[in-house]
């Protein structure tokens, strides 16, 4: 009898891309010292595995949650109630740990809560997550002893000696930790989604009949996930107590919630490095952005619209069948119509940007009068011409996206052609 | 699995154009970061807000107010959320600014204190003054108070004092009902009334206290149903925003006579929507009547309604401004800790009288003003609020030390 | 007595007012399957409007003319946006009116500015209706519930009784089979949508002037009309009427009552002090937690009823 012969080749292109992403995690600090950029970079981390443990809900489990900054706003809290009493001596918890704290918590609200939650899947769960979320931020402004009031709970992560140097007092060394923390956190849920249940919560996600036809309990199944993806939460939640040393009832506010959906979503529900991705854009959006606009808002609106009209599968899945054409080599072909879809679309945006720029500046009247910075230029916004010369540009580009649009549309239908074609005789019909 | 190179490439391309230069500043002028909502629920406050700062600041170049110094002031929009202040603080850190103004929420206002204490502590030579024109909550200035932390604003405690005083002179008032929201302000202005009253008029009764969730409810007629069946004569408030709109609007539709007693019944919005229903009914306690300013304050009412059709009622951002600019100017410096040990004591002149910024607590030492809402007949109400037609009488200006609080403040200086 | 009366009358007014709000709403669920999260901004949006046209025409024309606008911008919205996401599912047109409420609450705020704008009842409405006891009932309560069981009573009438009525209900059950009977039943979605968003406008355009409009409006009664239809029953109008005003007097009753464990077990011999664990839990009064009973409500239909009080479908 032959013995089995068991061939499990190295998956090169995988390890590659982690150890790429462990890189970049590590070199980006240096490239971008400033303390705004490292404190972005944190919360871009912080976010990361927040929507990722969203998306074990909602891409990967079906579950479309609008309540799950409850589980980290709840770890949250309680890991910087932990950090203060470390802080004083009352128990032994290096800095490093509190976020297992956070998780900890997280993961028994997730008991608690899931427990009623999980009963239903779809839009009766949604409604119920939309409830708790807000019973659990109007109980946290009643309860200011633990939860601190409107102001909060802060604490201090400078506590004990420096261990081999490390205080985390500087903005950097909380990067690290954070980043430490992300990766790590990124790997157990990836490993998460290739165990089991993982595998199970996708099938209860597209079939929970058939699921329970083969024997497992599609609520069970649920729930334990829901645990899960609320340890993951909470440990975000307690990344978020060290790095900004201050938790608020917003930490568990709806607008929490909606965040973390629109990044999920933004990203890719249906790849796990969606939600990465998604989180990087999301806090760019709403942190840096709004340093430089007023109409953020707008823009992160109209840009969320977009990708659920035209994206669903978010941008995740823009740059994957992008990728796709990369792999039949028929990407040369793309390479023109590309060029002038950006290009047009660059136009259009400056133009609509100028318009809604000068719109906010206008009705909310700024302090300086009628001239406002335009990318780096000094603009009247009360002036005729400027708004004859916005118009105008973005009437070319409108007319000029629409004829690339249409260009590219072409190709590209040829391009899927082709590749459909290649996949046939590949398959050997 | 190759898409991470894509990853890659985006995520840097994202992040470069974070990285790109701030602007640096003209040497011999000071930048005056202010942190407050540009947008969400008090986006319109905020804005009144900025103007009030842009325009004092204006006024301190054009007076050379700090001599050779120039100033500058660099918005921040913090949207009331204090984890967002804290991002800003990095920022300004990074501009290398060294003044911070802020006031419009206690939980921003909270978190920012605590954040420059915890910055000067870890960065020594690079500190940063903290001045808090509008957040009252009397912590800062107690227990929490903090040598890096200027309070302009007079706080909830003074504020209270001032106005039991004001109240307890008036024999009509009876049955006193506590109305606020359910959040450490509201708390503290409940528990200041009752004690105040009783010790000052421990006849008046107070017939019932409420408190309801910040900014949530829209139907205040079950509330002043409440209030009637107690039989109140008068109401002590400290809502803001619509919450107070709202319930004068229900107190004027159930035909409620009570008469208000506010902390906030003059800031932006709130005024419109009173409207004529408050007419005699409603009475505010602050540091300054803009409708009825000396004539120096007039020109300055005059010249920002001209600019920007707003109304000048923040005047902390004038006195802020007159104490930074004489504090620059005694020591002779505008290094943070020199300028801070210099606030200390500072007495100026502002446009409500003279003020005393006292040392041992950081908290300035102000006259108050209560007035009530009437029409403006051009003699005792000169000034309208927000084109209502409608603005503020003054019926009592009490002196500084009337609303003066002790204070359990341990301030820790730092060497000089 | 008189408090009774008159936290019956208030609790009937303000049920009614949210039933304007979720009518609506629960006419594109039900007809539509959709979600509409935008809701609250139509509502925003017929305030403003209203508020607009008031300034220039008159109160009454604003009364007729606001709805329609919200309404054609409802059916716009459908036409372009959501009948492009139909196909992608539930779950991405809940997202699409998602970010579209984002989008409407910057628009307002483009237009008119981020502070309240003076939108007033008009004078023939202010003042007193009657006067119960020693308290006075506005006429604008009134009015307000004179219209939200009017707009009941026409949408009732026109789904049961008009042609139309007929095409929409056969249109939710079997798109397909009303489609091949020769009905066009994208243009009754369409028509579905703006009528949904028109009720929430004529709310707007009659509570904005009542409650302060400002753009922050939409965002604090956003939740609330899914509390009313999820407890009401997705899919039921009349659930939703009940569910407003189950909801509208438990409120208002609830702020009235200072009830709280501590005075119960009082009562019962049962000393509570601020020593006592929790015991800012047993300190809260009704009266405390009242604005947020409708969600604990919520929740509780949600575990033990998830149909609803009067539902016929689980969502």
């Amino acid at each position: 009898m032959p013995a089995t012969i068991r061939f499990a080749p190295y998956d090169v292109g995988r390890w590659f891309v982690w150890a790429t992403t462990a890189v970049m995690f590590a070199v980006l600090p240096l490239i971008f010292t400033k303390g705004f950029a490292i404190t972005l970079l944190s919360q871009m981390g912080i976010m990361i595995v927040f929507a990722l443990s969203y998306n074990m809900l909602f891409g990967q489990g079906g579950m479309l949650s609008f309540g799950h900054a409850v589980y980290s706003g709840l770890g949250a809290f309680f890991a910087i109630h932990a950090l203060n009493w470390a802080g004083a001596g009352k128990i032994w918890l290096p800095v490093s740990l509190v976020p297992l704290v956070g998780g900890v918590f997280g993961a028994l609200f997730g008991v608690l809560f899931g427990y009623v939650t999980t009963k239903k899947a779809g839009t009766p769960f949604a409604m119920i997550t939309l409830g708790i979320g807000e019973m659990v931020f109007a109980a946290s402004l009643m309860f200011p002893g633990f939860f601190g009031g409107e102001g909060g709970v802060s604490g201090n992560r400078v506590i004990g000696d420096p261990l081999l140097g490390v205080s985390f007092g500087p903005g950097i060394e909380v990067y690290y930790l954070i980043a430490v923390w992300c990766f790590g956190c990124m790997v157990a849920m990836f490993a998460f989604a290739q165990t089991p249940l993982g595998r199970i919560s996708n099938a209860v996600r597209d079939n929970p009949e058939r699921a329970e036809f083969i024997g497992y309990s599609a609520q069970r199944v649920r729930f334990l996930v829901l645990i899960v993806a609320a340890f993951f939460a909470g440990i975000s939640g307690g990344l978020s107590a060290i790095n900004f040393e201050i938790v608020t009832a917003e930490n568990v506010s709806a607008l929490r919630s909606g965040g973390v959906l629109l990044a999920t979503f933004i990203g890719g529900a249906m790849f796990f490095f969606g939600p990465v991705l998604g989180a990087v854009i999301f806090v760019f959006f709403v942190v840096a952005l709004s340093e430089y606009t007023k109409a953020w808002q707008f823009y992160l609106g109209v840009f969320f619209v977009l990708m659920v009209m035209y994206a669903p599968g978010g941008v995740a899945s823009l740059v994957l069948i992008n990728l796709r054409v990369m792999k039949y080599r028929l990407f040369a072909r793309l390479r023109d119509p590309y060029a002038g879809v950006l290009l047009s679309a660059l136009v259009l945006l400056v133009g609509v940007a100028m318009v809604v720029e000068m719109s906010y500046h206008l009705t909310l009247g700024a302090s300086t009068g009628s001239t406002l910075k335009l990318f780096g230029f000094g603009v009247d916004s009360a002036a005729p011409e400027v708004w004859l010369l916005a118009s105008g540009i973005v009437v070319a580009g409108a007319l000029s996206f629409d004829a690339m649009r249409r260009y590219f549309a072409r190709e590209w239908e040829a391009v899927q052609a082709d590749i459909e074609e290649k996949i046939r005789r590949e398959a050997g019909l | 699995m190759r898409y991470r190179k894509a990853l890659a490439g985006f995520s840097i391309a994202v992040l470069w154009a974070l990285a790109s230069p701030h602007a640096v500043a003209q040497s011999g002028t000071v930048r005056i970061a202010w942190v407050d909502p540009q947008s969400g629920m008090m986006a319109a406050v905020g804005q009144n807000a900025l103007r009030s700062w842009q325009h004092a600041v204006d006024a301190a170049n054009q007076g050379k107010w700090g001599g050779n110094v120039r100033f500058e002031l660099v918005p921040f929009d913090n949207k009331l959320s204090p984890q967002e202040t804290l991002t800003v603080l990095k920022s300004v850190v990074d501009r290398d600014i060294r003044y911070v103004a802020l006031g419009l929420g206690t939980s921003t206002a909270l978190a920012l204190s605590d954040a420059v204490a915890k910055h000067n502590q870890r960065n020594p030579g690079k500190e940063i003054v903290f001045v808090n024109y509008a957040a009252v909550d009397p912590s800062m200035t107690n227990e929490k108070c903090d040598f890096w932390h200027f309070r302009i604003d007079i706080n909830s405690d003074m504020k209270m004092e001032a106005l039991t005083t004001f109240m307890a002179g008036r024999p009509e008032i009876r049955k006193v009902y506590l109305i606020n929201q359910d959040y450490a302000f509201g708390h503290s202005v409940e528990r200041g009334a009752e004690e105040y009253l009783k010790k000052k008029r421990p006849d008046i009764a107070i017939v019932g206290k409420d408190r309801h969730p910040l900014a949530q409810v829209r139907d205040f007629a079950p509330y002043v149903a409440k209030i009637k069946a107690s039989g109140a004569d008068t109401i002590i408030t400290g809502n803001w925003g619509s919450d107070l709109a709202l319930l004068v609007k229900a107190a004027r539709d159930a035909g409620l006579t009570a008469g208000f007693y506010t902390y906030y019944a003059g800031t932006t919005g709130t005024p419109t929507a009173i409207g004529a229903a408050g007419e005699g009914k409603v009475r505010q306690v602050s540091y300054w009547n803009p409708s009825d300013p000396v004539p120096e304050g007039a020109k300055c009412i005059e010249g920002f309604e001209r600019k920007y059709k707003d109304d000048y009622a923040i005047l902390a951002s004038y006195t802020a401004m007159k104490l930074l600019s004489e504090a620059m100017k005694k020591a002779k410096s505008t290094d943070a800790k020199q300028v801070a040990f210099a606030l200390e004591g500072l007495k100026v002149q502002s446009l409500n009288g003279e003020v005393e910024m006292r040392a041992s607590d950081h908290q300035l030492q102000q006259p108050v003003f209560i007035s009530s809402w009437q029409k403006v007949d051009g003699k005792t109400v000169r000034y309208g609020q927000e084109n209502t037609g409608y603005g503020w009488r003054t019926e009592a200006r009490l002196d500084a030390y009337v609303a003066s609080q002790p204070t359990s403040c341990d301030m820790k200086r730092p060497a000089k | 007595m008189e408090f009774v009366v008159i936290s019956l009358l208030n609790g009937i007014s303000y049920g009614l007012l949210l039933f304007m709000l979720a009518s609506g709403f629960t006419l594109i669920f039900s007809m539509m399957g959709v979600l509409n999260f935008a809701h609250a901004s139509f509502y925003m949006l017929g305030a403003y409007f209203g508020y607009q046209i008031s300034t220039w025409l008159g109160f009454w024309p604003a009364l007729f003319v606001a709805p329609l606008l919200v309404g054609a911008a409802g059916a716009l919205v459908e036409r372009y946006g959501l009948r492009r996401v139909h196909k992608s599912g539930h779950v991405p047109e809940l997202l699409f009116t998602f970010g579209l409420s984002y989008i409407i609450v910057e628009l307002v705020q483009i237009v008119w500015g981020r502070a309240a704008v003076p939108y007033q009842v008009p004078p023939e409405l202010q003042g007193p209706l009657f006067t119960v006891f020693t308290t006075t009932f506005p006429a604008y309560r009134a009015f307000m519930m004179l219209i939200a069981v009017l707009m009941l009573v026409a949408i009732w009438l026109m789904l049961t009784r008009t042609r139309i009525g007929l095409v929409i209900q056969a249109s939710l059950t079997h798109p397909g089979m009303a489609e091949a009977l020769g009905h066009n039943v994208p243009r009754v979605y369409m028509l579905t949508f703006g009528g949904g968003t028109a009720l929430a406008g004529l709310a707007g355009v009659i509570g904005g002037n009542a409650y302060v409009t400002e753009p922050s409006m939409a965002a604090l009664v956003g939740a609330i009309i899914f509390v009313v239809t999820v407890v009401g029953g997705m899919g039921s109008l009349a659930g939703a009427f009940v569910a407003s005003l189950l909801i509208g007097l438990m409120q208002t009753f609830a702020i009235g009552l200072d009830w709280s464990p501590v005075g119960l077990l009082g009562r019962l011999g049962i000393e509570i002090t601020p020593e006592t664990f929790l015991y800012a839990l047993w300190s809260l009064k009704l009266s405390q937690v009242a604005p947020v009973l409708p969600y604990l409500l919520l929740v509780m239909i949600l575990v033990f009823r998830p149909r609803g009080l009067m539902g016929t479908r689980e969502g």
